[in-house]
């Protein structure tokens, strides 16, 4: 048998990428040998559209299924074994893989799928497929080919070099390699929301940078750390993160004294986003993400949002925006954000809320509100206030 | 820095600090070995064990070391309810215990206990004639605290306890707030738990006086150490450091304290108008609870810190917890009342120049507070 673990990286909706095929597949390779490089003698290779990690027999495989199939781009990974291209070989081989599968999970039927890439083999699918079925018969005497409902589904793939058996496909993500869409700058709150709109956009391949308001004293440090062990969450899928941390709290004050009470949040809303676009364009970032959701407040109806991006030039991405929140919540789950999130410490939105927010503001109101206010001044004050933390892979 | 949540946990002294890490370095042995590094050992927990006997009034025997105040509290609540089961299963408490009573309670209260938390008025005084009542036959146990850990409130456990014995009831007090700032010799209680970090002790250390001839079954099973109250290698460093906060509170009295208290009181009342004090008159040195009325007891804390002054809102241990005190709900006090209110608990390291400090930066935030908080 082989000295080394083979696993089958597939990379899904890269292979669609026409021109660009050979950059996003190299771009994949990478992130996935980045995920890996605490693994000693683990192997990362691109082979006819596929990507093949060979890892040292005494490495756990879970853990290497675990590392490559959050990589972003990875459509499934599959642990396999080798052969070369014969069907003598295949088929000793597939024996020895079955008797693996019942020694370790007690299979008595199975079946046999196998695909041709090297279409020059003399043989086709169909047939190599009941010649290794054969094989498998004859080497074990307990199994038994059920088509229907096997136990196990054995696949052969065979290419020119060498033949690759498997029974399994993990699913990965999805997506495409970080790094191949540009940069984008992610308002986050502490939320349940947040995190997870900046992770939908690092998996479409976008570099995530993080933006987080406070109103210190009004809300607690411990607030803070929260946003920032949430940062390494969504870190350990995208990398290392930088947070811009601003206290907004001399603007919530200036708006309480001066402006009417319903409009609070959408006119501090918009003081974010125009804090947001400016912090944006410094570092590099291309637009602008946020955890909005359709109706799920006051500052997130059709109308507030209007009012919201009116005073922005950059796009805003909200791609949370036509989700259900159980969804969401359990997309939270699923990329461990959630446990985190509903830690109980207020973030900046909850304080000051007006009693009865209004839902459908008007632009001209709101702009005339905002002519109480030094916009620009308080603007500029923020954007100096400015602390950066960098958050390393949670 | 202004340290004023002593109640939470105090500065360790520097005697102890020194203390401890001369143990560690130098006794660092096992006192049940039987050569002379466990003999060495021994002889610093001997010697702890007769100044913390000291500071309790109590005879060394009496004294069993453990890990803290919690670990002391559930001892005796769980291991009296084993030990008694047979003559009653009621056990009486405050309502404004700390959890660490108050959960091991009610953990019995589902294995068939009845128990009875006995309510406070609003200056969190004890209902005396309930709680006489409430002694009778089927009661195993009381435990309630010598000094409200939230308000300062001095209970009156030395009648508690007469009342108790009369009809034969064992008597436990949660002293950790007490030790160092009222007298505990006398004070009656079968059982008495204090706890090292409340009096510049180290952390994870704390003892539990047992009067001779009670028994109680331990609560850990093992190698028999503490007379077999309590199993597993002594903590020598933390037990001697233990000890040595124990000596310093000898020379010590609560004048200091008192003052500086005191003198924040007055001058809060002269600045700060719609408050509401918590803390009764009569109540320990060490505790000033007060309400700002129309603020947030959060912000202010906050805002305090911004100046490196160190208050608290409510107990330590609740304030992680989306809950009000329970403590302040307990004495009545409306849910705006209680998010004004501020603990502030003081230790012989206070001053009263420091008050002057805290007293200016106080009024300021509570200012800045309501004149934002009246634009709504």
């Amino acid at each position: 048998m082989n000295e080394k673990n083979i696993f089958i990286v597939r990379c899904g909706e890269v292979a669609l990428k026409g021109m660009n095929k050979p950059y996003f597949e190299k771009t994949l390779a990478e992130r996935i040998r980045r995920n890996l490089k605490d693994y000693d003698g683990v192997e990362v290779k691109r082979h006819e559209g596929l990507i093949f990690v060979r890892s040292p027999k005494e490495l756990n495989s879970e853990e290497i299924i675990r590392q490559v199939s959050r990589v972003f781009g990875v459509s499934s990974i599959s642990p396999a074994v080798e052969a070369p291209s014969d069907l003598d070989a295949i088929g000793e081989t597939a024996v020895e893989f079955m008797k693996q599968q019942i020694r370790e999970r007690g299979i008595r039927t199975f079946k046999v799928e196998a695909k041709r890439a090297d279409k020059t083999f003399p043989v086709k699918s169909p047939e190599i497929a009941r010649i290794i079925g054969a094989s498998v018969l004859i080497g074990c005497k307990v199994l038994k080919v059920d088509v229907h409902e096997p136990d196990c589904k054995l696949f052969v793939d065979l290419r020119r070099d060498r033949t690759y058996l498997y029974d399994e496909k993990i699913q990965g993500f999805g997506g495409l390699p970080l790094g191949t869409n540009g940069k984008g700058l992610v308002l986050l709150s502490g939320g349940i929301d947040s995190p997870v709109a900046a992770w939908m956009m690092a998996k479409r391949g976008m570099v995530i940078e993080a933006l987080h308001f406070h109103s210190y004293p009004y809300t607690s440090p411990r607030a803070q750390q929260k946003v920032e062990e949430l940062a390494g969450i969504v870190a350990s899928y995208c990398g290392r993160m930088k947070i811009h941390v601003i206290n907004l709290l001399p603007i919530q004050e200036q708006i309480v004294q001066n402006c009417p009470e319903e409009e609070t949040t959408i006119l501090v809303r918009r003081f974010m986003m125009r804090i947001g676009e400016r912090i944006a364009r410094r570092s590099g970032c291309m637009m602008l993400i946020t955890g909005e959701n359709l109706g799920q407040v006051a500052s997130q109806t059709a109308e507030a949002l209007v009012v919201t991006d009116a005073c922005v030039q950059m796009p805003v991405m909200r791609p949370l925006i036509a989700m259900d929140k159980v969804d969401i919540m359990d997309k939270a789950m699923e990329i461990g954000t959630y446990e985190k999130s509903i830690e109980p410490y207020e973030d900046c939105c909850t304080v000051f809320l007006p009693k009865h927010p209004t839902t459908k503001p008007r632009l001209a109101q709101i702009e005339a509100s905002e002519a109480l206010l030094d916009v620009e001044g308080l603007v500029d004050a923020a954007v100096k206030s400015e602390e950066i933390v960098r958050i390393d892979v949670g | 820095m202004i340290y004023l949540d002593n109640s939470s946990t105090t500065r360790q002294a520097d005697e102890v600090t020194a203390l401890m890490s001369e143990v560690a370095r130098e006794d660092f042995g096992n006192p049940s070995s039987l050569h002379r590094l466990g003999l060495s050992a021994q002889n610093r927990v001997t010697l702890a064990r007769k100044q913390v006997a000291k500071a309790l009034g109590a005879t060394p025997e009496e004294i069993c070391f453990n890990s803290c105040g919690t670990e002391g509290d559930s001892t005796v609540i769980s291991g009296v309810a084993e030990s008694r089961r047979h003559r009653g299963n009621k056990i009486i408490t405050s309502a404004v215990e700390h959890p660490a009573v108050l959960e091991a309670c009610a953990r019995l209260e589902h294995k068939g206990f009845e128990v009875v938390r006995i309510p406070v008025d609003g200056e969190c005084r004890i209902d005396m004639e309930r709680y006489e009542a409430e002694l009778d036959e089927r009661t195993v146990l009381v435990s309630v605290m010598t000094v409200n850990n939230e308000t300062g409130a001095v209970m009156p456990v030395r009648r508690m306890a007469e009342a108790a014995h009369a009809k034969k009831i064992l008597f436990h007090t949660d002293a950790v707030q007490a030790l160092g700032k009222i007298p505990l010799a006398g004070i009656g209680a079968d059982f008495i738990t204090v706890s090292g970090h409340k009096i510049h002790g180290p952390k994870g250390t704390g003892a539990l006086y047992i009067r001779k001839g009670t028994h109680l079954p331990p609560l850990l099973p093992g190698g028999g150490q503490e007379k077999n109250m309590r199993s597993g290698t002594e903590n020598v460093p933390g037990i001697a450091g233990l000890g040595e906060a124990c000596r310093l509170l000898e020379r010590e009295s609560t004048e200091k304290m008192a003052a500086a208290r005191m003198y924040l009181l007055e001058g809060i009342r002269e600045q700060i108008p719609d408050i509401r004090v918590n803390s009764p008159k009569d109540g320990a040195a060490s505790v000033l609870n007060i309400s700002f009325l129309g603020t947030r007891g959060e912000v202010l804390l906050h805002t305090l810190e911004e100046d490196e002054i160190y208050v608290s809102t409510g107990s330590a241990c609740s304030s992680n917890k989306k809950g009000r005190s329970h403590v302040l709900s307990a004495m009545g006090l409306s849910p705006k009342e209680i998010e004004g209110a501020i603990r502030f608990s003081f230790s012989r390291y206070n001053t009263v120049e420091e008050m002057d400090v805290v007293l200016g930066r106080l009024t300021a935030a509570v200012n800045r507070f309501r004149r934002l908080g009246s634009f709504r």
